[in-house]
């Protein structure tokens, strides 16, 4: 049986388990970014949490991924179900490039434009949503891209503690040393990051100004 | 009618000093008077504390000794918001908003300040047609479309949006290129009696400031060395000015006259 028939026969399951990760990814992208883009705004804000806030999540992301999920399992709610807990671990590794590119793209707001909204009587809260945070808008949305590609890596992961999605076949492919099951997992996997990647770039330009 | 019986003091400072926390001094003990509908320049090389003169007025600075009063009232009592909503502001760098159209970006003040929007649009082509830029053609297009000096036209529009009554300009036209920046001297010279306004204008460039001033303060190293109307100036019977005269000459010259 080739690759293709291997593919079609389990189909469903595929499906299934791409749905699975699709869902751990796209939860995990949104706690991260309604997380990660207020530490960064703050960070603006409150440049004294610079170092404890990039620090920690900087911490966090020299963890190897299966020691993180490992690490959490003993957490008193978070150890109780394990989908709970791949999406903690997949959101804490997401917030690094979002905290550090809604930082970047605040601070790299030209100066004139920031100088000229407060002269003109902006409020702090005005020239954030008005000014500031479209202008970053970009350079946010390649920190989501970014992250959202990791995400869909270490996802993978996530099926070493039981949390489903397409590291299933990964797992079980290693187990049986059958490549067809580890395809099966893997090339599903790539085409999502792929996919993402490609759709958020094209985002991306939209807010590309000068 | 004009009132010509006693010039009105709108904006004054009172012994005022700016330091930087690390202890350098940016500006130290100015007393200047500012004259309703006058045009102050504010005259010096890099560094002699104009800028910080002028940020000083619309609290973008507070001082860290003295008083500056606008109307009557320390800046620092003042909120800071609504004073700088009174005061339209015009730096080198122009700072348009990028990703707002031309008519956004004038129309900022008014919109911030909760006018209708068929009232703000008729005040943002109105000042568009002031400043030389017909509204059909400019007003939805981006900055990124301009040139410089449409721009800086757009920059000029944009402060007086909600008609101000004070105006603060900080080298305006220094980035604009010779030609340019003679043909929106001469315009904004026009404007300005036009206006009525207060203008405060930082500049370093000589010309400009006699084409433009009632009077000129001339700074030096964080200090007022005078005030003087064109007249003085030109004449230069004061030491003070035949010293930055000849300043000014000696590093002009060279360059073939800027």
């Amino acid at each position: 049986m080739n690759i293709l028939q291997f593919f079609w026969k389990n189909q469903a399951q595929i499906c299934d388990l791409t749905l699975e990760h699709l869902w751990l990814v796209g939860i995990s992208m949104l706690l991260a970014v309604s997380i990660g883009m207020p530490l960064g705004i703050l960070l603006t804000r409150r440049p004294v949490f610079r170092r404890a806030i990039l620090g920690g999540a900087t911490i966090v992301q020299t963890i190897p991924s299966l020691a993180l999920f490992g690490f959490l399992l003993p957490a008193p709610w978070l150890g109780e179900r394990a989908d709970r807990l791949a999406i903690t671990a997949l959101t804490l590794y997401a917030l690094l490039p979002i905290v550090q590119n809604t930082y970047a793209g605040i601070t790299g707001v030209d100066a004139g434009v920031r100088e000229a909204a407060r002269g003109m009587g902006m409020t702090d809260g005005e020239l954030l949503m008005q000014v500031e945070l479209p202008l970053a808008f970009g350079v946010i949305l390649t920190g989501v891209r970014v992250a959202t590609v990791i995400t869909v890596g270490v996802a993978t992961i996530a099926a070493a503690i039981g949390a489903g999605g397409l590291g299933e076949f990964i797992f079980r492919g290693l187990a049986m040393v059958d490549n067809r099951v580890i395809l099966a997992g893997a090339i599903p996997a790539a085409l999502m990051a792929l996919l993402a990647d490609f759709f958020l770039s094209r985002l991306e330009r939209r807010f590309r100004y000068v | 009618m004009k009132v010509v019986a006693k010039p009105e003091m709108v904006i004054e400072f009172r012994g005022v000093s700016y330091r930087l926390e690390s202890g350098r001094t940016l500006l130290s003990d100015l007393n200047l008077q500012i004259l309703r509908g006058e045009t102050l320049v504010l005259l010096g090389r890099s560094g002699s504390g104009k800028t910080t003169t002028l940020k000083l007025i619309n609290r973008l600075l507070e001082p860290t000794q003295g008083q500056v009063l606008v109307e009557g009232c320390a800046t620092s009592l003042w909120d800071p918001i609504r004073l700088r909503r009174r005061i339209g502001y015009v730096i080198q760098e122009v700072g348009l908003f990028p990703h707002f159209t031309v008519e956004r970006n004038v129309g900022l003040v008014p919109r911030l300040e909760g006018w209708p929007a068929d009232r703000a649009r008729q005040r943002v082509h109105e000042l568009l047609d002031l400043v030389g830029l017909e509204p059909e053609r400019f007003a939805r297009r981006f900055p990124r479309e301009l040139s410089g000096g449409q721009r800086q036209r757009v920059g000029v529009a944009r402060a007086l949006a909600a008609d101000p009554p004070f105006l603060l300009m900080d080298e305006p036209f220094g980035a604009l290129d010779p030609v340019t920046r003679a043909e929106i001297q001469r315009e904004f010279q026009t404007l300005e009696g036009r206006l009525q306004k207060t203008i405060v204008f930082v500049t370093h460039d000589l010309r400009e400031g006699l084409m433009l001033a009632t009077r000129l303060a001339l700074m030096e190293g964080g200090r007022l060395l005078g005030v003087y109307t064109p007249e003085e100036f030109r004449r230069a019977s004061d030491p003070t000015v035949t010293a930055y005269l000849q300043a000014f000459e000696t590093t002009q010259t060279p360059r073939g006259g800027e």
